[in-house]
């Protein structure tokens, strides 16, 4: 038997972002199979339409100064928003190095 | 807020990393208070009294986060932000909101109708008091377009001056682009450059492709128009179809502040720059040029100013009020804040040591 946990990608949220998303620093998302980071950041943004926005332009693209890891790996060396996470697996908020 | 005149005196300023707040009941004595918003830039800022209240607008920008719109209704005890956004781009736009350049608060008797101006180049329009803004597509999809481009601080819609007399007319600027007027409520628009030198282009009287930093209209008589050029100071008398040059008499015609009086016709403000290569006040001595002739002779004030000041006053780090006598404000990329109680004659230090200021506006509360 398969556990709750594996049915969901915990998605890490920065602190800076945390009161965007209820106070909330990780945020289970549902995932039976595989599912892009896309679909998943798709998901969040029905309940954290503002945390989407910190993270997402208009055109679904990544802001240039936000980064997302999936255990350990920068989505941008991956396949970027099509990049496929698997139940259990969990996926990183943190925002790099910008500004004077 | 109520509607009842407090005497007071809001003046927000916008800096690189956050937004402070500062009020005085004599316009000579400021208190400050912030930072809100701490490391988020504040380019625009909007004061909307029309409601018989006090609304505050300011376009944010993080650099992680991007860029938002907030209001706040009690003087900045509250901030909104629309769940979805205040300005937004729809998926076929190809398009994301860079920063938010300018929010405008349309004439008095159009309560709701506020204006956006954007990177990239684009004009929105509320009805609800700035909290969700439509693309104006006529400009959006301008044939123009390709044809402008972006100065150092990005493609943007700075200047929107829709005209108190006329609903149908809206004055827009942009750098680099130029000078754009509608004359039917924003369903088209035409450039109007004529005699506005772009003085870096192979054509240097092009009709389109000006860098023009900021225009202004005038209190009184809506068909005159003041511009701040890329090194160039402008009048226009029939509402932009023709500009006479109006800098005899300043130590340059390059800046970027362009403003004029609430209530006296041809009185206009500028703070001149020594030049595009040379981007500080004439020899480092910041003042204050103003008009009250429509340009055909200019005073300089510095009353008030320190000695030597290196630091440029952007585009929108000027601001006056609605007061009498007016106020002027102004803050450099030097993180200093002057204000004048007198119409800009004799200038206070309201702050010092705040980040790069990018945008003033006050009202009489």
């Amino acid at each position: 038997m398969v556990g709750v946990a594996e049915k969901t990608v915990t998605v890490v949220v920065p602190s800076l972002l945390a009161k965007v998303t209820g106070e909330q620093r990780e945020l289970s998302v549902p995932a039976s199979g595989p599912r892009s980071v896309a679909e998943i950041l798709d998901d969040l943004a029905g309940d954290f339409p503002v945390f989407n926005r910190r993270v997402r332009n208009e055109t679904g693209a990544i802001r240039r100064y936000v980064n997302l890891y999936l255990d350990g790996e920068d989505i941008r060396t991956l396949q970027g928003p099509a990049t496929l996470v698997a139940p259990g697996q969990e996926l990183l908020i943190i925002q790099s190095v910008a500004g004077g | 807020m109520g509607g009842m005149a407090t005497g007071e005196t809001v003046l927000a300023i916008g800096t690189k990393k956050g937004l402070w707040l500062s009020t005085s009941q004599d316009r000579t004595n400021w208190s400050l208070s912030g930072p809100h918003f701490l490391m988020n830039e504040i380019p625009s800022i909007g004061i909307d009294q029309r409601n018989g209240s006090t609304r505050l607008l300011v376009g944010a920008r993080s650099e992680h986060w991007g860029p938002t719109v907030f209001h706040s209704d009690d003087l900045g005890e509250t901030w909104t932000e629309p769940e979805n956004g205040a300005i937004r781009f729809n998926d076929g736009d190809g398009a994301a909101l860079e920063r938010v350049w300018q929010i405008q608060p349309d004439a008095a008797d159009r309560p709701g109708v506020v204006w956006a101006g954007c990177e990239p180049i684009s004009v929105w329009k509320s009805t609800d008091g700035g909290e969700h803004f439509e693309l104006n597509r006529a400009l959006w999809n301008h044939p123009d377009k390709d044809q402008w481009g972006a100065g150092y601080g990005g493609a943007a819609a700075h200047s929107i001056l829709p005209s108190p007399h006329d609903p149908d007319t809206v004055h827009v600027a942009m750098s680099t682009g130029g000078v754009y007027r509608s004359t039917d409520g924003g369903e088209s628009w035409q450039a109007r450059n004529h005699g506005i030198s772009a003085y870096f282009m192979p054509d240097p009287n092009p009709e389109v492709g000006q860098c023009v930093h900021k225009i202004a209209r005038d209190a009184v008589e809506p068909s005159t128009l003041f511009a701040q050029n890329h090194h160039g100071v402008y009048r226009s008398d029939d509402s932009g179809d023709n500009w006479q040059s109006i800098a005899d008499g300043l130590p340059s015609d390059f800046g970027f502040v362009m403003l004029t009086h609430p209530r006296k016709s041809r009185t206009a403000w500028v703070v001149p720059i020594k030049a595009d290569g040379e981007r500080i006040p004439p020899d480092g001595h910041l003042a204050v040029h103003r008009t009250d002739d429509g340009g055909a002779t200019w005073a300089r004030f510095g009353t008030g100013l320190p000695d030597l000041d290196y630091n440029v006053v952007l585009r929108d780090a000027a601001a006056v009020d609605t007061g009498d006598p007016a106020g002027f404000y102004f803050g450099t990329r030097g993180g200093s804040v002057y204000a004048s109680a007198d119409e800009g004659e004799v200038f206070v230090q309201v702050a010092s040591g705040l980040p790069d200021v990018l945008c003033v506006r006050a009202a009489s509360l």
